[in-house]
């Protein structure tokens, strides 16, 4: 092994909290051990939720040839004789939004079930932040490290929909409550996918653990290539899936129908105003994060580095950097793409990525199967597996688009 | 040990009983969806975390949308009519009183048993040791579960389809 | 009283308020819902016995306790599209108005 495990930037996060700890008594040191590690992991995802939010508006403006928000800079203080007139490009967007949400006027409406209204956007923040204790974001910094770890979190994210519920039903408002069964129907929907992609991985690898599942993609042919399950045939079909059952699983373009403001007004978040409403956005955030920080894991070899001379860089980093370019791609899928109707939405999941994932499955127990194949044989493996999934996928797109006609593209002079 | 027990405990019984006790059926509901997370809890108090977890997704995650639908899609009236109408009294006590009986018995006996070779250090469960088992011991009995699953959810789908033939509001 | 004894009170309790609600209530979606909390209280004494049982390296309490509830969450799907099914013929779901094989 190469000597990266023990360099002082993989461990220094390790070495900080084990001085912060040894720093209290003996009694309380579990608990301060496992407090360091949620603080941590909320500050840093916290940021990582604010700065998303600021490239998501940067980034979707330039798509759309425009500038995103680049006004807001840093306040005034009084006590200064000057203050710093630079508008630092509009990083500091997500700080004044934030005031704003927490300040703006929470109004509940009388008819209300004020409980259930006050608990939802508390129970969708709760249950997407319990999916990141499973995460490996490195080395050695997996918060809890379980045996069924890859259940708990698909667990806590089922848990997510019946805030969404709470949420429609809570507001005593028809249109909140229809949007909000459309939204459970669609969560229902792309729910059955993304575990379905998510079980070759487990089938290949034996194990429900992330963490051993990471350790399973630590190989590089030649030194160069890496054995990440992305670059297998089936576990390039399982993260194609994985990707359309994430964006509709976090309620994102072209997935959006829950919450476009063309919809129903603003769906079932139409009563919830001020910081409930941000509470309900960083929820969708979080959860992106999470589902985004799985398919690293499973997919794209988690904090593994890409080759083998690239181990000097710590595997935190690796992990962020991956996880960057996922959400990136998210935000250019949500500046690109059409918004899906809800009958063409349910139909993508159930009539098309159901038999394909299911297809998938066979094909990953293919793959283990006709492991022990020998030199040119390889090639025939590769071959057969790339045809299992692709010959269906042309076949049945085939199929389910019969009947419209082609699209045709206008563009601006 | 028993304090986590008891709290776990106490948190199932009195959602369970508020929420079979309660007026509003959406708010019965979802205290029963708590009641389920408290089992849940046990599961992981006991060390069962693959059954905890299961529980989760299954219970929390997938019955209380098929209830939560049922509940919305049998509405009589209003929204805000989703009360119950108050059961007679004769009824409702005699059920009590039965429960009650039914749990004297079952409480008395247990009391009364000395359960030997019990309170061990706690048993080691391993998801790959579960996979083995249902697998080799009891895979006809995983592959008759699913049978049983397909049909239930395809005979649930076609007894909820409304038949349009007989619905008088899609006349013209 | 050991803490067997202890899950074992906490499942019979659980179980009969689940009788209680099955008996007393009119509203069939709560009888199918004392239903499933029957079920389990007897998943809870599963896993009790799992626990403090003389042979803890079996398994074969949690997998007992995975297929019940498979097969609760099949039931509850059924008795739910019964329900919707009765509601559209009566127009209420109160459990004593189902009382005619007539349809």
């Amino acid at each position: 092994m190469s000597p990266a495990p023990d360099s002082f930037l993989e461990r220094a996060p390790l070495e900080l909290r084990d001085w912060a700890v040894n720093l209290l008594p003996a009694p309380t040191q579990w608990l301060a051990h496992q407090l360091i590690t949620i603080v941590a992991i909320l500050a840093v995802f916290g940021l990582f939720f604010a700065f998303t939010t600021i490239a998501e508006r940067k980034l979707l403006a330039r798509l759309q040839n425009r500038l995103g928000p680049n006004r807001t800079g840093v306040p005034k203080f009084s006590i200064l004789p000057w203050h710093l007139k630079h508008t630092l490009f509009g990083l500091s967007q997500p700080f004044a939004d934030a005031v704003k949400a927490i300040t703006k006027e929470d109004i509940v409406p009388a008819a209300a079930d004020k409980v259930l209204h006050y608990l939802a956007p508390v129970t969708v923040v709760a249950f997407s932040l319990m999916g990141f204790a499973v995460l490996p974001f490195g080395r050695q910094y997996i918060p809890v490290e379980l045996d069924a770890a890859l259940l708990y979190f698909f667990a806590a994210g089922a848990a997510t929909e019946l805030a969404i519920f709470m949420a429609g039903w809570s507001s005593r408002n028809k249109y909140s409550l229809l949007a909000a069964m459309r939204a459970l129907a669609q969560l229902i929907s792309y729910e059955l996918p993304l575990i379905l992609s998510v079980v070759p991985i487990v089938l290949v690898t034996g194990t429900l653990s992330t963490k051993a599942i990471v350790v399973d993609q630590g190989f590089w042919t030649f030194s160069l290539l890496p054995h990440w399950f992305v670059f297998t045939p089936w576990g390039f079909a399982g993260f194609i899936i994985f990707l359309v059952s994430a964006l509709a699983e976090s309620n994102r373009s072209p997935f959006d129908l829950p919450e476009a403001e063309s919809e129903l007004i603003a769906g079932h978040l139409t009563e919830y105003s001020g910081f409930k409403y941000a509470l309900f956005f960083m929820a969708e955030y979080f959860g992106l994060t999470a589902l985004s920080g799985l398919g690293v894991t499973l997919f794209l070899g988690g904090w593994q580095a890409p080759c083998e001379f690239l181990q000097f860089i710590p595997s935190y980093l690796w992990f962020m950097m991956k996880l960057i370019g996922m959400i990136v791609f998210f935000i250019w899928v949500r500046g690109t793409l059409l918004r899906l109707r809800i009958d063409q939405l349910t139909r993508l999941s159930w009539q098309f990525l159901v038999p394909m994932a299911l297809l998938n499955l066979g094909n990953a127990a293919f793959w283990v199967l006709s492991a022990h194949w020998a030199g040119p044989l390889q090639l025939v493996r590769w071959a057969v597996s790339l045809a299992i999934i692709v010959v269906p996928f042309v076949v049945m797109g085939r199929s389910l688009t019969a009947g419209y006609a082609p699209r045709t593209y206008r563009y601006a002079p | 040990m028993t304090f986590a027990l008891l709290l776990i405990g106490l948190m199932m019984l009195g959602s369970a009983a508020w929420a079979m006790l309660g007026r509003n059926l959406i708010h019965s509901a979802l205290l029963l969806i708590a009641s389920w997370a408290g089992v849940a809890g046990f599961y992981l108090w006991a060390g069962a975390e693959f059954v905890a977890f299961a529980q989760v997704l299954v219970y929390v995650g997938a019955v209380s949308m098929v209830v939560l639908f049922a509940v919305l899609l049998t509405r009589q009236n209003q929204i805000s009519a989703t009360l119950i109408e108050p059961a007679s009294r004769a009824r409702a006590a005699t059920g009590i009183l039965t429960a009650a009986c039914v749990g004297a018995i079952f409480g008395a006996a247990i009391l009364s048993t000395g359960f030997h070779g019990a309170a061990s250090a706690g048993p080691v469960s391993s998801v790959k040791r579960i996979g083995l088992e249902l697998m080799h011991r009891n895979g006809a009995a995983l592959l008759i579960v699913g049978v049983i699953l397909t049909v239930a959810l395809l005979g649930a789908t076609v007894l909820a389809a409304s038949d349009s033939k007989n619905s008088p509001e899609d006349l013209p | 009283m050991s803490p067997l004894h202890l899950c074992l009170l906490i499942s019979t309790g659980l179980f009969c308020i689940g009788l209680a609600g099955a008996l007393a209530r009119t509203n069939t979606i709560l009888v199918l819902l004392g239903i499933e909390l029957m079920l389990n209280a007897a998943n809870l004494n599963f896993i009790a016995f799992w626990r403090f049982g003389p042979s803890p390296a079996s398994a074969n309490g949690m997998i007992f306790v995975v297929f019940s509830i498979a097969v609760a969450a099949a039931e509850a799907a059924v008795g739910l599209a019964l329900i919707i099914a009765v509601y559209r013929h009566q127009k209420n779901i109160r459990l004593q108005d189902a009382n005619q094989l007539k349809g």
